[in-house]
C-alpha cells in the first residue's frame, strides 16, 4: 500500500488530518513503516505495539468523525522509556525494570493524550538518563542518523535519532543535564528543556529530581512551541511544579530582532571548545546581529564549578531515588537468603556500570563526615549559577551559547573515559542547576557531515522569548535537512 | 534505685488523625486487608512524587501550639536513606534539621509532685509498612505506608518509669483534645523509642552511656520496660561493669529487654532535603487562627471544673483525663443533674464500665441525659440508691429511659403513706420484744425495725419516710 507524504511541520500534519485529506491510521501506518525499516540499523525505539498503535490511530480516526478538535489528535509522538505510560514498559534502559509495566500516565503524557495525541513507541536512551551518548543502554547503542559510525548524543538519543530521521515527528523526553539539548544537537532537531516546574514530573522516572524537566524533541521550533503549551502548566501531582499560567506559545513566535540583547558568555567560549563547533555558533551570533539583533558579551564566573557541582547534587539525588529498585515490588529480582543478600544480588545485576557509579558517586557524596564538603558545597555553587544568570540576564534577553563543546563523536570513542564524558556537560549542565529554558537548534554541520547546535538560553518561565528567538533564526538559517539516507 | 539518677527521653510516634496519607490520597483506615490502600505513590513506583498533605502540617502545628512549642513558619522535609523491605522508596520522608516545632513542654503529676517535661522538637515523617513472615516466604502490606506520623521528642528529662507513664498519659490527653490523634493504642496510633541512662549521685553532670529502647507499642511496656532497664543498668554498674551503647527491643512475655544485632540499627542515613517537596512555609496569620481555635486543655479544665462546679481536685483530675469522659460529665449536668452527683456517678459507675470493657464512652449507650434523669430520681426520692444502680445497669443494656425501667419493673420506691403504714404495723407487731427497748431508750433500735421495713418491701421502701412513720408509732 503506498503511504502517503508526510508533511514537514505538525501544523500541516494536522491541517491535512482537519481537512479529512489524510486519515490518522495512514500517518501512524506510515510512521510504523519508517520504523519498521530503520529501526534495526538506528535502534531508536526499545518498546513498539504496532496494533496498539493502530487501534489509538483508528479511535483519533473516529473522535475526528466526530467532530473532535483536540489540538494534537491523530498525530503521532514517541515517549522518552523513562516516562510512564499506562500499561506499557518504562524500562529507563535498565535491566532492573524487566517486566515492569507502568500502572499510571505521566502528567506530560496524560495531557498529550488528552489533546489526541497516538503514542508511537518507546525510545532508548542511556539508562536512566545518565550518559550523554546513548551507549549506556542495556538494549545496547543508538546509532546517530547522519553517520552510524557516530553516537546520536544522550540521554534522549533514541529520540532525537528518531525525530531526526523521520521515524516520530516529534518525542516527548527529559533533561535533567542536557539530555534533550545535547542529543537534538548531535542528531541536528529541536531540542527544547523548559524551565524546572514548567512540565510536571510527576511520571518520569527520576534520575535527578531537582533538576530533571520533562520537554519535548522537535523537527522545528514551531512544533515544539505547540507541544510545549499542551503539557505545561500546573499539576497538583507535583509540589514543584510552577502555578503560572501558560502563554499560548506557538501563537507568539513571530516578531523581529530589533532591539534584542542576545549576550554571549565568555566562558562558553573558551578553552576546551570545539574550533568547528565555535565557528558555528559565531556565525549564528552575526547572523542574529545582521537582523537587527544586539550582541553582548556577559559573564557566569561560576560557570568553571558547574560540572562539579552537577555530578554531586545529580547523583546525590540519584543515589537515593535508585534505592527502590531493590527486586522486592517490581522489575527484576534476584533472590537471596535473605533482603540484604537479594538487594545486593538485583541491584549487581539489574543496573549498568555507570549507573552503578553515579550510585556510589552520590552516597559517598551524602556520607556523613563527607556532606559539607561535597553536597553543601555544590549547593552554594548552585546559588551562585543562579545569581551569575539573574545578573546576565539583567544585561540581555537570551543567551547564545554552544550546547556541547565538542562535535558529534565516533561510537567507542569516549565511553572508556567517563570523567571526559562529564566535562563535555559543561555547557548544558548550567541550566539544570539554575532551573531556567533553553533551546537546542541545529546551526550547521560538521567536516565530517554531522549537524552541530546552537543553544538559546533564557531566564526561568523565559520559554516565550526563547522560542521566539529560536523560531526566528530557523527561518533566517533556512530548512536543515534531512539525515542522508532518511 | 538509691544513690543514682536515672535520666530517659522518649521519642513518641503518633498517628495524626488525617482522612488520607502524607503524600497521596489513599485513605489511613486501619483494618483493612492487605495492601488495599495503596497507590504507585505509597508504593514507591517508578516516577511517583509526594505531595503533602496540609491537614497534617496543620494538626503538628496545633499540638505544637497546645504544647507551647516554637512553631516554624519555614520547615523542609529531607530523606532519610536505608534498606528495609517495608520501605517501599528505601528512604524515609521525615524533617531532619527543621522541623515543624521546636521547644515546648509537657506538664506531669507524680505522686503529688508537678514537673515539667520539656521538649526538644516535633516533626512529620510517614510511616512505614509491615513485615509479615509466613513458614518459607515474606510479604509486606504497603497499607501503612504513607500514613503521617509526628514525632514527639523529649529532652532527658524524665527521671523514672512512673514520670515516663505519667508524661504519656497527659501527653495522650492533649492529644485527644485537639483532636490531632485518636491515640488508639490498639491499633498501633502511639508508638514509643526510648532513651535511657543511670548515673551515680556523685555530683558528676555527665549523663551515663544510654541505650534505646525501639518500638513500644503500650504505656503498660514503656513503664515495664524501663523499670527492668533501669534495675538492669544499675546491676551493671554495681557489678563494677559498664553500659554499652545499644539498641534493644522490649520482649514482653519474658519481661526482659533483649539488644538487637547492632548491625540492624548501625545506619548513616544520609539525610539530605527531599528535592520533591519544596520547603513548608506557614503565613503567621494562619498559625494565628490555628492558636485561636484551640480546645480548652486537660489542666485548664481541671481547674474550671474545681471552679465553675465546685468539685474536688482530685474528682476534676480524674473527670478531664479523658476528653469525651469531661465532656460526658458536662453534658450531665447541663442537663441539669447536681455537679457533685454527676462526678459521682461518672468517677465510679461511668469509669468502672469503661474500665471492665474497654469500651469508650462515646460507645455506651447510656446518654448523659438519661444519666440526669436517673440523678434526678435518686434526688427526688423516687429510687434509692441501690436501686438506682440496678436502673443504671439496666440503662447500659438497653440504652433505656430511667422513668420508663423504673415503672416497668416496679422498682420505684415506696413512699406512699398507706402502704408504709401497713407495712410498719406488720413490722411492728412481729417485734414487740425491739418496741419495748425502744421504748425503754434504746434508740438504736429504730435502725433493725427500719432495716426490717426495707426487707419487707425488698429494699423499696422510701428509708425517710419508713424513719418517719416508725417514730410516729412508737412514740405516739
Amino acid at each position: 500500500m503506498a503511504l502517503p507524504e508526510i508533511p514537514a511541520s505538525l501544523r500541516d500534519l494536522r491541517n491535512l488530518l482537519l481537512r479529512g485529506e489524510i486519515a490518522c491510521r495512514d500517518v501512524a501506518a506510515a510512521f510504523l513503516q519508517r520504523i519498521e525499516k530503520h529501526n534495526a540499523c538506528l535502534n531508536a525505539f526499545v518498546h513498539l505495539d504496532a496494533e496498539k498503535v493502530m487501534a489509538q490511530a483508528e479511535r483519533a480516526d473516529e473522535r475526528l468523525a466526530s467532530g473532535g478538535r483536540e489540538p494534537l489528535l491523530g498525530i503521532p509522538l514517541a515517549i522518552k522509556d523513562n516516562l510512564n505510560v499506562r500499561g506499557d514498559p518504562c524500562t529507563c534502559a535498565s535491566r532492573i525494570l524487566t517486566g515492569y509495566v507502568a500502572p499510571y500516565d505521566a502528567t506530560a503524557v496524560a495531557r498529550l493524550r488528552k489533546a489526541g495525541a497516538v503514542f508511537l513507541g518507546r525510545t532508548n536512551m542511556d539508562e536512566f538518563a545518565m550518559g550523554s551518548s546513548n551507549e549506556n543502554s542495556a538494549f545496547g547503542p543508538v546509532r546517530n542518523p547522519w553517520n552510524t559510525d557516530y553516537v546520536p548524543g544522550g540521554s534522549s538519543g533514541g529520540a532525537a535519532a528518531a525525530v531526526a530521521a523521520g521515524l516520530a515527528p516529534a518525542a516527548l523526553a527529559s533533561d535533567t543535564g542536557g539530555s534533550i539539548r545535547q542529543p537534538a544537537a548531535f542528531c541536528g532537531c529541536v531540542g527544547l528543556k523548559p524551565t524546572y516546574g514548567r512540565v510536571s514530573r510527576y511520571g518520569l522516572t527520576a534520575y535527578a529530581s531537582s533538576m530533571d524537566q520533562v520537554g519535548v524533541l522537535a523537527q522545528s521550533v514551531a512544533d515544539a512551541a505547540l507541544l510545549l503549551e499542551v503539557i505545561a502548566g500546573h499539576d497538583v501531582m507535583d509540589g514543584t511544579s510552577l502555578r503560572e499560567e501558560v502563554p499560548p506559545y506557538s501563537e507568539r513566535l513571530e516578531g523581529d530582532l530589533n532591539g534584542v540583547r542576545i549576550g554571549l558568555p565568555r566562558e562558553y567560549y573558551g578553552e576546551g571548545l570545539d574550533k568547528e563547533v565555535r565557528e558555528s555558533v559565531q556565525g549564528v551570533a552575526g547572523l542574529l546581529a545582521r537582523e537587527g539583533a544586539e550582541v553582548v558579551e556577559v559573564d557566569l564566573p561560576s560557570t568553571r564549578y558547574a560540572v562539579a557541582a552537577y555530578y554531586i547534587i545529580a547523583t546525590a539525588e540519584a543515589s537515593a531515588n535508585l534505592a527502590r529498585y531493590d527486586g522486592v515490588r517490581y522489575g527484576m529480582r534476584v533472590e537471596g537468603a535473605d533482603p540484604i543478600e537479594m538487594y545486593g544480588r538485583t541491584r549487581a545485576k539489574g543496573f549498568g556500570p555507570e549507573v552503578k557509579r553515579r550510585i556510589i558517586l552520590g552516597t559517598y557524596a551524602l556520607s556523613s563526615g563527607y556532606y559539607d564538603a561535597y553536597y553543601l558545597r555544590a549547593t552554594k555553587v548552585r546559588t551562585l549559577i543562579r545569581k551569575d544568570f539573574e545578573e546576565a540576564f539583567q544585561r540581555c534577553e537570551v543567551l547564545l551559547t554552544p550546547v556541547s563543546p565538542v562535535k558529534p563523536f565516533r561510537l567507542g570513542e569516549k565511553i572508556e573515559d567517563p570523567l571526559q564524558l562529564y566535562l563535555c556537560d559543561i555547557y548544558s549542565v548550567t541550566a539544570n542547576l539554575a532551573g531556567i529554558c533553553g533551546i537546542a537548534v541545529p546551526c550547521g554541520l560538521s567536516r565530517e557531515g554531522l549537524p552541530l547546535g546552537a543553544q538559546f538560553l533564557g531566564p526561568a518561565l523565559g520559554e516565550e522569548r526563547i522560542l521566539q528567538i529560536a523560531h526566528i533564526y530557523e527561518a533566517l538559517r533556512g530548512p536543515f535537512g534531512s539525515p542522508p539516507g532518511f | 534505685m538509691q544513690g543514682y539518677d536515672v535520666s530517659i527521653g522518649l521519642e513518641t510516634h503518633v498517628q495524626l488523625k488525617t482522612r488520607s496519607k502524607l503524600f497521596c490520597s489513599c485513605p489511613t483506615r486501619f483494618g483493612e486487608e492487605p495492601n488495599t490502600n495503596v497507590c504507585p505513590v505509597c508504593l514507591g513506583y517508578p516516577g511517583t512524587l509526594p505531595v503533602v498533605n496540609y491537614q497534617a502540617v496543620r494538626l503538628t502545628v496545633v499540638t505544637g501550639l497546645m504544647l507551647g512549642c516554637r512553631v516554624n513558619l519555614h520547615s523542609k522535609f529531607d530523606r532519610k536513606n536505608y534498606f528495609y523491605p517495608d520501605m517501599p522508596k528505601n528512604y524515609q520522608i521525615s524533617q531532619y534539621d527543621q522541623p515543624i516545632c521546636t521547644g515546648g513542654s509537657v506538664e506531669i503529676e507524680v505522686e503529688g509532685k508537678v514537673k515539667r517535661i520539656r521538649l526538644r522538637r516535633i516533626h512529620l515523617e510517614e510511616d512505614v509498612g509491615k513485615s509479615f513472615h509466613f513458614g518459607r516466604s515474606s510479604g509486606v502490606d504497603f497499607n501503612r505506608a504513607g500514613i503521617p506520623l509526628m514525632e514527639i521528642v523529649t529532652e532527658p528529662d524524665i527521671s523514672s518509669a512512673d514520670e515516663a507513664h505519667a508524661y504519656l498519659v497527659a501527653l495522650k490527653a492533649i492529644l485527644e483534645y485537639g483532636e490531632v490523634s485518636d491515640c488508639n493504642l490498639e491499633e498501633g496510633n502511639v508508638r514509643c523509642d526510648v532513651n535511657c541512662s543511670v548515673r551515680k549521685r556523685d555530683g558528676s553532670r555527665e549523663l551515663g552511656t544510654k541505650t534505646e529502647i525501639k518500638n513500644l507499642n503500650t504505656f503498660r511496656g514503656v513503664y515495664r520496660a524501663l523499670k527492668y532497664e533501669i534495675a538492669r543498668q544499675i546491676r551493671v554498674l554495681e557489678r563494677g561493669g559498664t553500659i554499652q551503647q545499644q539498641t534493644l527491643r522490649w520482649d514482653d512475655e519474658k519481661g526482659v529487654t533483649v539488644a538487637l544485632r547492632s548491625k540492624e540499627y548501625a545506619h548513616d542515613y544520609r539525610y539530605f532535603p527531599d528535592p520533591d517537596i519544596p520547603p513548608v512555609v506557614l503565613r503567621p496569620e494562619e498559625v494565628e487562627a490555628w492558636r485561636e481555635s484551640l480546645p480548652e486543655l486537660p489542666s485548664r479544665r481541671k481547674r474550671r471544673f474545681q471552679e465553675q462546679y465546685g468539685l474536688p481536685e482530685y474528682d476534676a483530675g480524674v473527670l478531664v483525663a479523658e476528653r469525651e469522659v469531661a465532656d460526658f460529665f458536662e453534658r450531665t449536668v447541663a442537663e441539669g443533674a447536681p455537679p457533685k452527683a454527676a462526678s459521682n456517678w461518672v468517677m465510679t459507675e461511668v469509669l468502672r464500665v469503661i474500665g471492665e470493657s474497654g469500651k469508650r464512652v462515646s460507645d455506651l449507650r447510656l446518654r448523659p441525659e438519661a444519666l440526669a434523669r436517673l440523678i434526678s430520681l435518686v434526688e427526688r426520692g423516687m429510687v434509692n440508691m441501690p436501686t438506682a444502680k440496678e436502673v443504671f445497669g439496666v440503662m447500659l443494656e438497653t440504652g433505656g429511659d430511667p422513668e420508663r425501667i423504673v415503672r416497668e419493673r416496679g422498682l420505684a420506691q415506696v413512699s406512699d403513706e398507706g402502704e408504709l403504714m401497713e407495712v410498719v404495723g406488720r413490722v411492728l407487731a412481729a417485734n414487740q420484744k425491739v418496741v419495748a427497748d425502744y421504748r425503754a431508750g434504746k434508740k438504736a433500735a429504730l435502725q433493725f425495725l427500719i432495716g426490717q421495713v426495707m426487707r419487707e418491701t425488698r429494699g423499696k421502701a422510701n428509708p425517710k419516710a419508713a424513719a418517719r412513720i416508725l417514730r410516729e408509732q412508737l412514740e405516739g
